[in-house]
């Protein structure tokens, strides 16, 4: 790849006048030596995975092995179908599209990691919910893909993009990260209003621990999948709308690597610590292993 | 670069519930069955760091399984690959290891093969988004990253072999994206490891295999699944759709 950084990934994209998605594209075919044909049909039948995950998390059981979680995307479903959210119908239903994914998942379902299966639900959540709402294409989304990966690919080479190494910020972070900036591309913003969205984004989510119950990845995964996404259509709307962040985004993720190096081994996907050791957590976990 | 391409951020395609502990945790399985070059009749897992923490309630342990029966990351018998282990007739047990290691999600992975009785002692890292990197193979020093296709080479520590490898791959026209040698003394056992542009073909392999001083030749190539097989041949029905 041709940058290391957002900001040169926004001035690539300026010097050769393409979109992020779009030069992410020859990018990875570059690297890859495969036509530009074959890795687009690759991202294309990723997002088939993606639609068929929401599909399934918004009607099928996806009651998790630990009997922990599942439907709670089919319960948020129906109180959208039901009555005006507090979140409004897009940004509402964006939600329960992620907290669908995100439960096929803890099912031992099929998703796309993206950028990891603990994120997994926030990129669909927001990409299907708009693709819904504003009448795009699926070439189109599948661009918005490529945009999100090129995001993904600077975030985890300079911090990282795991729970056991930098908590949670490192996996829901990032998603957000990557998909606010994508879908402020999509909707018409430049390669730099994309970047400021994923700045923004990552300063809401730094110091995120990751302290999953039981070590599964269900509570509180889940629900900040649901966050998540809403999260990261705010991110976008903010950076269409002009607001800029003045901490630069390649700062941020610099920023989100110090404190995810910082943080205590508790607090990073051991179930060592946080939410996972409160009394509740424990008799979960005592249960769980009984069983 | 840790990570290399976008399909190592969008991606892999794969059964829940974790990236690190479920999908990476196979491909290292599947790397390390690769390496022993057929299926172990005893495996002998040692979970450490997270992995030891959590590895029942991310299935860390079934994935370990599947890859050792060569499943790709978004195979559907993957939850119940410790029960097909045991049918396949695999002895596999799990145990939290004690000591240092070098990542917090790290396995090593003890094994017997089931037709040659040959040993192996693999140790692998998960490092986020089910990308992994095998980092010991009997006490030699790797770096593999299993997002290419790999060829491990055993051989003697003589001047002159990795000179004869790469004129091998030179006349094959296959280019070398990495290569690592480490050996365990000055004239003694090494290991070398390339890793591919492109998948390597038998010809390559027993033309490498015939070199003096090399002893055995292996080819990791986890880009091989289910799923890639399936996609290549949607690919080929989409084009028989759209001549006829």
């Amino acid at each position: 790849m041709n940058f290391q950084t957002l900001s040169q990934l926004a001035v690539l994209c300026e010097e050769r006048n393409l979109g992020i998605g779009a030069l992410m594209l020859e990018e990875q075919s570059a690297e890859s030596g495969r036509t530009q044909e074959q890795e687009f049909a690759k991202m294309s039948q990723y997002y088939g995975v993606m639609k068929e995950a929401v599909h399934r998390g918004m009607n099928e059981n996806t009651t998790s092995r630990s009997g922990l979680t599942g439907l709670d995307a089919q319960r948020v479903g129906a109180y959208n179908a039901a009555t005006e959210p507090c979140l409004g119908g897009a940004a509402g239903e964006a939600m329960a599209y992620a907290l669908a994914v995100s439960e096929v998942n803890a099912s031992m379902g099929r998703i796309i990691a993206t950028p990891t299966a603990g994120s997994c639900g926030i990129i669909p959540g927001v990409f299907l919910s708009c693709q819904e709402r504003f009448g795009w294409d699926d070439d189109f989304m599948v661009y918005g893909l490529f945009a999100a990966g090129a995001i993904g690919y600077v975030i985890a080479n300079n911090s990282f993009v795991s729970g056991a190494e930098g908590g949670c910020q490192a996996e829901v972070g990032s998603a957000i990260g990557m998909a606010a900036g994508a879908l402020t591309e999509m909707r018409g913003g430049t390669p730099a209003q994309a970047m400021h969205a994923v700045g923004l984004a990552l300063k809401n989510t730094l110091g995120l621990i990751c302290d999953p119950v039981g070590g599964l990845v269900e509570i509180p995964c889940i629900v900040r999948n649901g966050f998540g996404a809403v999260t990261a259509l705010a991110a976008a709307d903010m950076a269409l709308a002009g607001v800029r962040s003045v901490i630069p985004s390649d700062e941020v993720i610099k920023v989100m690597l110090e404190v995810g190096s910082a943080m205590p081994e508790m607090h990073r996907e051991t179930a060592g610590g946080g939410l996972a050791q409160t009394p509740t957590g424990r008799k979960i976990m005592e249960d769980l292993r009984r069983e | 670069m840790r990570f290399k391409d976008v399909f190592s951020i969008i991606g892999p395609a794969m059964v829940g519930p974790s990236s690190s502990h479920t999908a990476g945790a196979a491909r290292i399985g599947r790397a390390a069955r690769q390496v022993l070059g057929e299926m172990p009749r005893l495996a002998e897992v040692i979970f450490f760091g997270s992995f030891a923490a959590t590895y029942q309630g991310h299935g860390t342990d079934r994935a370990i399984a599947g890859g050792l029966l060569d499943f790709s990351t978004d195979d559907p018998r993957l939850p119940d690959s410790i029960e097909l282990a045991g049918e396949a007739g695999m002895e596999i047990s799990f145990r939290q290891g004690a000591g240092l290691f070098p990542h917090p999600n790290t396995v090593q992975l003890r094994l017997t093969g089931k037709e040659s009785g040959s040993e192996l002692t693999i140790t692998g890292i998960s490092i986020g988004g089910g990308n992994i990197e095998i980092v010991d193979i009997d006490g030699f020093g790797v770096k593999l990253s299993g997002m290419y296709p790999t060829i491990l080479i055993n051989h003697m520590d003589y001047l002159g072999v990795l000179a004869s490898v790469t004129d091998v791959m030179r006349q094959g026209q296959f280019n070398i994206g990495h290569m690592s040698l480490d050996r365990k003394n000055r004239s003694g056992a090494a290991l070398t490891v390339l890793e591919l542009d492109e998948s390597a073909t038998q010809e390559l392999l027993r033309d490498l295999e015939a070199l003096p001083a090399v002893k055995t030749v292996k080819l990791v190539d986890l880009n091989e699944g289910t799923s890639e097989k399936e996609y290549e041949l949607k690919q080929e029905d989409k084009g028989k759709d759209s001549t006829s």
